[in-house]
């Protein structure tokens, strides 16, 4: 009997088995065809993680004893290079100077620096030239060779050819593969950007802009790795190495144009308590966080669950249709509803003043800019929340509120001592989790009034949250520092870690007292 | 009582039978109000402003200035210029975001719940070392949400375009990749709730029957599970229709934006004033398609909000 069934569970349908050579089948030349970009960049190491992982699936899916790992090996996998790689790089990024100005690393900065000495001279390549980005948003010179029409786009890591362009009829490119081409207008308005940017071609030749062209030469600048400095013969100004600091500065403490990426310890995080202005300012946007979080779940929970309590009664005439009517916020696609709420709240046009009689200026004061943060998020949210007290009131023992009402409580008695005592216990997970996602509700701030209202000269908005502020450092139009914002992002972190642990356990400690 | 004869008698007793229906009357109502009327009043209440935002976005879309200045909460005109500008305008390719947002949508939650329940059946139904672990990190991880690592997420996709092109920033690919990374997690432990429900003996009688762990799965567990997995499916693909923080990071072509990083361009600062009804347009023909959803399945929604996540 025994042995009749594991042979049984051992045995497969044809079905079954066909699948399973087909997920192979795909997995193999997946493989192979990722494995070429690798092979031909000769990023071996790259390549021997992907061997790994093929060979991690192929021998998941062909052995028979460990069977939990056939299911668990998909989703461990997506987990590890979508979700944990990404939170232990922005750990790593947190601990250095990465962003702008420190994108490289040393060698490819001293290039730049030498190339950025580069003078013209007679026998000079020259190129028309077109300005743009790359999709990771690094400025790019893209280049038409005057003497044969070739075409490359230029970094400040070098050169690289170009396939597929178009060009206007002059020459000059308007479009190519990865990256961005700017316009004409765009051009001129970046120009001073471009001009800081050399493209390094060799140990001592780059190319630079001049006007709406560039040209190759050679540099006046070199670098000498003994005292592990760059001299400009022309200038006579020499740049010593800094590396802690990953620059290259001038005797009278001039900084050149690049530096690279260094580790600078907890620098990052020091600097949101010890920079006095950083530090008030910070401490602002994370108090007015933790109370839009707080005060986002206390209002939809008041709101949802009075709505629940007025519709929690058996045989009320019209209960479904309110509550179709009443879950209409929560299945309105969000991001549309706060940009509607953002217009609603137009000072000269806007509904809610028109409607109140008001001429607020919502999004230029503070107060008033975070009081229509909360409403709109209120109304955003408390669908959700009527929707779970419905469910959990359906659910209480009515034995409890029966003997509550025979040992004489009533009304507001009973709701207060019993009623919502029995619903936080069940619903406290779910107000902890509503609590950790408005923490970081990107989208009800940014949205809604992006920030705003900033004080002239601050960086930091009146309705700002961290997650907005970081954002802001990494990607905003004037700066991009990715270590500090990923700081910033560990912090955020620490804290909705810590205070979701805080409440879970108390949560514990209630259930025991309540079960 | 006294005994009166005769009509005015009768009359007395006519008045005292009429006094006491009104008095009856005037109980039951006040007796309603305490008891439903009330729930009526609060209800109505809170529906007006459940209504409000509702009823402006549809009196913008079928204005016919479209102009947030001409726009007030009931309609004064009805006009479809704004959905036919909407599909016409060369400058607004609503269709395309559209289906960008459902290209990217829709596999992105079929396979993170396919992956998650299938972790949620291990999870379940097997005890293996390291299974305790594992659902305390992925409680943690949760804490952790993709759009922290915003900054990594945005140089990995760098890397990854340099060498495979089709996955890199600015890529479809790329951003259903980052939203499927997501896919341990809440609805993992949701799901494995909802499994743990299932009697074990159901797949006992299934294995004396000759069926292996897949045929079991497969077969038994996620049809049974139909209502939770739904629910997951659904809640996946709305917050990945709205996700606007990593869209907009990922995806800044025109043509290739979704409809989150799309239709905020249309009220963006620098937009002409007439794209707001144009805006109120699409964002009305986005809703159409998730309140249709919703309503639809209102009922598991309420189930599978509290049933999973009470249980934890």
């Amino acid at each position: 009997m025994l042995d009749q069934r594991s042979q049984a569970a051992g045995s497969q349908t044809a079905a079954g088995l066909i699948a399973k050579i087909v997920v192979l089948a795909v997995v193999a030349s997946l493989a192979a065809w990722a494995a070429l970009p690798l092979i031909r960049a000769g990023a071996w190491w790259a390549l021997a993680v992907e061997a790994a992982v093929v060979a991690i699936v192929f021998y998941t899916y062909l052995q028979r004893r460990a069977v939990p790992l056939k299911y668990l090996v998909p989703g461990t996998l997506l987990l590890i290079t979508f979700q944990i790689i990404p939170v232990i790089m922005t750990i790593g990024t947190s601990f250095s100077n990465y962003g702008d100005g420190h994108r490289v690393d040393k060698d490819q900065a001293v290039e730049v620096i030498i190339a950025a000495g580069v003078q013209q001279t007679p026998d000079s390549a020259t190129y028309l030239l077109a300005g743009g980005e790359t999709t990771a948003g690094e400025l790019a010179l893209l280049l038409t060779d005057t003497a044969d029409g070739s075409h490359w786009a230029g970094t400040e890591e070098g050169l690289t050819e170009l396939g597929d362009v178009e060009t206007d009829e002059t020459g000059r490119i308007t479009a190519a593969d990865g990256y961005t081409v700017w316009d004409l207008e765009e051009l001129n308005e970046r120009q001073a950007e471009l001009a800081e940017l050399a493209v390094p071609t060799g140990a001592d030749t780059g190319i630079r802009i001049q006007g709406l062209s560039a040209f190759e030469g050679t540099s006046t600048r070199e670098y000498d790795a003994d005292c592990d400095c760059i001299t400009d013969s022309a200038t006579g100004t020499v740049w010593t190495a800094d590396d802690e600091n990953g620059r290259f500065v001038t005797e009278d403490g001039e900084e050149a144009l690049v530096g690279w990426r260094v580790g600078v310890g907890w620098d990052n995080y020091a600097r949101l308590f010890t920079d006095a202005e950083m530090r008030s300012a910070f401490l602002g946007v994370f108090v007015w966080n933790l109370a839009f979080a707080a005060g986002s779940v206390l209002f939809t929970f008041a709101l949802g669950l009075g709505a629940a309590m007025a519709l929690n009664r058996p045989g009320m005439r019209g209960t479904k249709a309110y509550r179709a009517i009443m879950i209409l916020p929560y299945a309105m696609p969000s991001f549309a509803m706060i940009l509607v709420w953002a217009q609603m709240f137009n000072r000269d046009f806007g509904l809610v003043n028109e409607l109140l009689g008001l001429n607020v200026n919502w999004f230029g004061e503070t107060w008033a800019a975070r009081a229509m943060a909360l409403v709109t998020n209120t109304w955003l949210g408390f669908p959700y929340m009527f929707l779970i007290c419905l469910g959990a009131l359906q659910a209480l023992p009515a034995d409890s509120l029966e003997a509550a009402k025979i040992d004489g409580a009533t009304g507001t008695t009973a709701f207060r001592k019993i009623t919502l005592p029995l619903l936080l216990v069940s619903l406290t997970p779910l107000l902890i989790s509503s609590f950790a996602f408005n923490f970081n509700n990107f989208n009800a701030i940014e949205l809604l009034t992006g920030g705003n209202p900033f004080r002239a000269g601050d960086d930091v908005g009146g309705t700002d949250l961290l997650i907005t502020y970081a954002f802001r450092q990494a990607f905003g139009s004037s700066t991009s520092d990715y270590g500090f914002a990923s700081a910033v992002s560990m912090f955020i972190f620490l804290i909705v870690a810590t205070i979701s642990a805080i409440m879970f356990r108390t949560t514990r400690k209630q259930e025991e007292v309540f079960a | 009582m006294t005994r009166t004869s005769g009509p005015a008698a009768a009359e007395a007793m006519n008045d005292e039978r009429k006094a006491a229906l009104a008095r009856r009357r005037r109980t039951t109502f006040s007796r309603w109000a305490a008891d439903t009327g009330w729930r009526h009043l609060v209800t109505v209440a809170i529906l007006v402003f459940a209504l409000v935002p509702i009823v402006y976005v549809v009196s913008a879309a079928f204005n016919p200035n479209g102009t947030l200045s001409a726009t007030s909460l009931l309609p004064d005109a009805f006009s479809l210029s704004s959905f036919e500008r909407l599909f016409t305008d060369g400058n607004i390719p609503f269709a395309r975001w559209f289906a960008n947002s459902m290209v990217i949508a829709i596999p992105a939650a079929f396979i993170s719940i396919f992956v998650s329940s299938l972790a949620a059946y291990a999870f379940s139904r097997f005890r293996f070392t390291g299974r305790r672990p594992m659902l305390l990190f992925l409680l943690l991880i949760q804490m952790f949400p993709s759009f922290l690592a915003v900054v990594a997420l945005y140089l990995i996709f760098g890397a990854i375009g340099d060498h495979y092109p089709v996955a890199g920033l600015n890529t479809k690919l790329g951003l259903m990749l980052v939203y499927m990374g997501g896919a341990l997690g809440v609805s993992t432990w949701l799901m494995k709730g909802f499994f743990d429900t299932i009697p074990k003996e159901l797949d006992e009688a299934a294995t004396i029957d000759g069926a292996g762990h897949a045929q079991i799965f497969f077969g038994m567990i996620l049809p049974l599970a139909a209502p939770i997995i739904a629910i997951s499916g659904i809640l996946a693909f709305v917050g990945t229709m709205n996700d606007y923080i990593l869209a907009s990071l990922f995806l800044t072509d025109r043509g290739e934006m979704t409809l989150a990083v799309g239709l905020r361009t249309l009220v963006a600062d620098n937009a002409p004033a007439s794209y707001f009804g144009v805006f109120a347009a699409g964002a009305l023909l986005t809703s159409v398609l998730t309140v249709t959803v919703f309503l639809s399945l209102q009922r598991y929604i309420v189930s599978g909000l509290t049933g999973g996540a009470v249980k934890g």
